[in-house]
């Protein structure tokens, strides 16, 4: 195997070897670990934080006087900053602890949506939306009376961005679009769509799930008022995410949950609310989580994610050429901007059959419809298979899917 | 590799690639929907019943190799016998892909192609959708016996 251009300053094998569960073998081979998009693996710095906090920490936040809740309330607020500055969000007040990215959609569309969404209003959003980005804002609707639009995506699977500001009028109250595609790997072109909504007073949110462990994101060069992200594919823990929101609408929202923590004072007769974020963070929050978060985030920007993403876009580019090369293969989400996404099918053969084979194979990837099934009847495939890249694959890798696709092709004729 | 070439026997690969009565069944008394959610496969199932015989059977639908080819053996295995022996079958069936693969099980002649995805657990749900269709198509025609 030839090692042409390797991005520069990127050492994958050092990466690798941060990785301890890369190490284990799966059916007597290798793993091969190519479902990144469903979650991405752990670096040793991640799994010992989660132990550290647990053996030295562990305190309720915002609460005590004593020495460990004043430890744990630092950490966790360190890591709302760390979590601002890796998004070039302007302080912590606009950075809200969720569970995942899905709450922080949910929230926003409980807030944001139930107090400026009514009867005829319209919410927009494309058709390559995860259901995460789908389901809240048909809920929201449906309870509103109000309607949910679609943008429409080309046989590449990229935003047509004409139709898109085509549905934008004076009834739409909020755009709602994936950042990177989880199906297709698009990226879509948000500044274009940041623009075209502002120039007609509509606020857009922008679901980075995908985006944020891929790609550089700077929420105020971007101007979106609101941006979520999951931490489980930000090489931390699961059960953990949030959502980034401008001061000033946060500030404006009535709250989501109501509990501990979100108050200031309580009566029976009325509550007040806290100030941001902590207005949205009703409960003990998962502390650990967002801690070790901040760990993953550390640990992400130690390698740099300009490297990461030169290192991905050459693996994808080896990777669209490996597999277009197996007979019958074709890929479903070919934009010109895309990224670590590789979903395709093969002639002849279910996604299910081409993942039990080379599961077999040590090789890990998704199948089915990823959670976007609007996506595969546009594509008119019931599922796809989804090899999915992160910062530690590759090229070797990449073979060893493609002579598992080879098996498969053996198997299948 | 011995364990896939149990599951994609050369039964089940041409069952998958030549399904069996594979067809609507224009003069159907019953059919019912089957849909796994999780994988998308989908199989509508038709059937002709003459009294409390299964005379015609047919279905559509798309799938993976195990539930096309599981629906396919089924369809030929229930055609043209008693309802109450199909929902038997089905039970002996559901026991075949769900007892450990290192336990010995009944042979149940062609439908024994399928004994392989006791080796792959999360395959079950594929190979008895089908059966799971039929169950709920039988359990529609008792009600339109008993009204």
């Amino acid at each position: 195997m030839t090692v042409a251009v390797r991005a520069r300053g990127f050492d994958v094998a050092r990466v690798r070897a941060d990785f301890p569960i890369l190490r284990r073998s799966v059916r007597g081979r290798p793993l091969v670990y190519l479902d990144n998009a469903a979650t991405t693996q752990k670096p040793q710095v991640v799994i010992d934080a989660l132990t550290r906090y647990y053996t030295e920490i562990n305190a309720n936040v915002h609460r005590g006087v004593h020495e460990l809740s004043e430890v744990a309330s630092e950490a966790y607020e360190g890591a709302r900053l760390k979590i601002a500055s890796f998004i070039n969000a302007p302080d912590g007040r606009s950075i809200v602890f969720t569970r995942n990215a899905t709450e922080s959609i949910n929230l926003v569309a409980h807030a944001f949506g139930r107090s400026r969404v009514g009867a005829g209003d319209e919410v927009l959003i494309s058709a390559m939306e995860h259901h995460s980005n789908i389901v809240p804002w048909q809920l929201l609707c449906e309870e509103r009376g109000a309607r949910l639009r679609v943008a429409p995506i080309n046989d590449r699977g990229e935003l047509l961005l004409d139709q898109f500001e085509a549905l934008l009028n004076d009834r739409t109250r909020l755009v709602s679009i994936a950042h990177m595609s989880n199906a297709l790997g698009t990226i879509n072109p948000v500044e274009d769509i940041v623009r075209l909504a502002h120039a007609r007073g509509i606020p857009v949110l922008l679901d980075g799930s995908q985006a944020a462990y891929h790609m550089p994101v700077d929420v105020q060069a971007l101007d979106c008022d609101f941006y979520v992200a999951t931490g489980h594919k930000l090489y931390g823990p699961t059960g953990i995410g949030f959502l980034y929101g401008k001061a000033d609408l946060l500030e404006s929202l009535p709250p989501f949950m109501g509990g501990g923590d979100m108050i200031s004072s309580v009566t029976f007769e009325k509550s007040t609310w806290n100030t941001l974020p902590h207005k949205f963070e009703a409960g003990t929050p998962d502390i650990s989580g967002a801690i070790v978060l901040g760990v993953a985030i550390d640990y992400i920007q130690s390698v740099g994610l300009t490297e990461i993403a030169a290192h991905e876009q050459e693996l994808l580019a080896y990777g669209t050429d490996a597999l277009t090369s197996v007979r019958g293969l074709r890929l479903i989400g070919t934009a010109r901007r895309k990224a670590s996404i590789l979903s395709f099918v093969l002639d002849g053969v279910h996604p299910h059959d081409i993942g039990t084979i080379v599961d077999r194979e040590g090789v890990a990837v998704r199948t089915g419809h990823h959670c976007a099934q609007p996506v595969m009847d546009r594509f008119g495939v019931p599922a796809t298979a989804r090899a999915s890249l992160a910062m530690y694959n590759t090229r070797e890798e990449i073979d060893t899917l493609v002579r598992a696709l080879e098996r498969v092709r053996a198997v299948f004729g | 590799m011995s364990d896939l070439t149990d599951l994609y026997q050369e039964v089940i690969l041409d069952h998958n690639r030549r399904p069996r009565n594979f067809r609507v069944l224009e003069d159907a008394t019953h059919q019912a929907e089957g849909y796994n959610p999780l994988c998308g496969d989908r199989l509508n199932l038709f059937l002709k019943l003459d009294g409390d015989v299964i005379a015609d059977v047919g279905f559509q639908g798309s799938g993976c190799a195990i539930s096309k080819a599981s629906a396919s053996l089924m369809t030929d295995s229930v055609k043209g016998s008693a309802i109450a022996d199909a929902r038997a079958l089905f039970d002996r069936f559901h026991r075949m892909v769900t007892t450990p693969p290192d336990v010995e099980v009944e042979d149940l002649g062609k439908l024994s192609a399928l004994a392989g995805v006791r080796e792959f657990p999360v395959r079950v749900k594929c190979a008895s959708l089908a059966w799971h269709t039929l169950k709920a198509a039988l359990e529609h025609a008792d009600k339109a016996t008993t009204e």
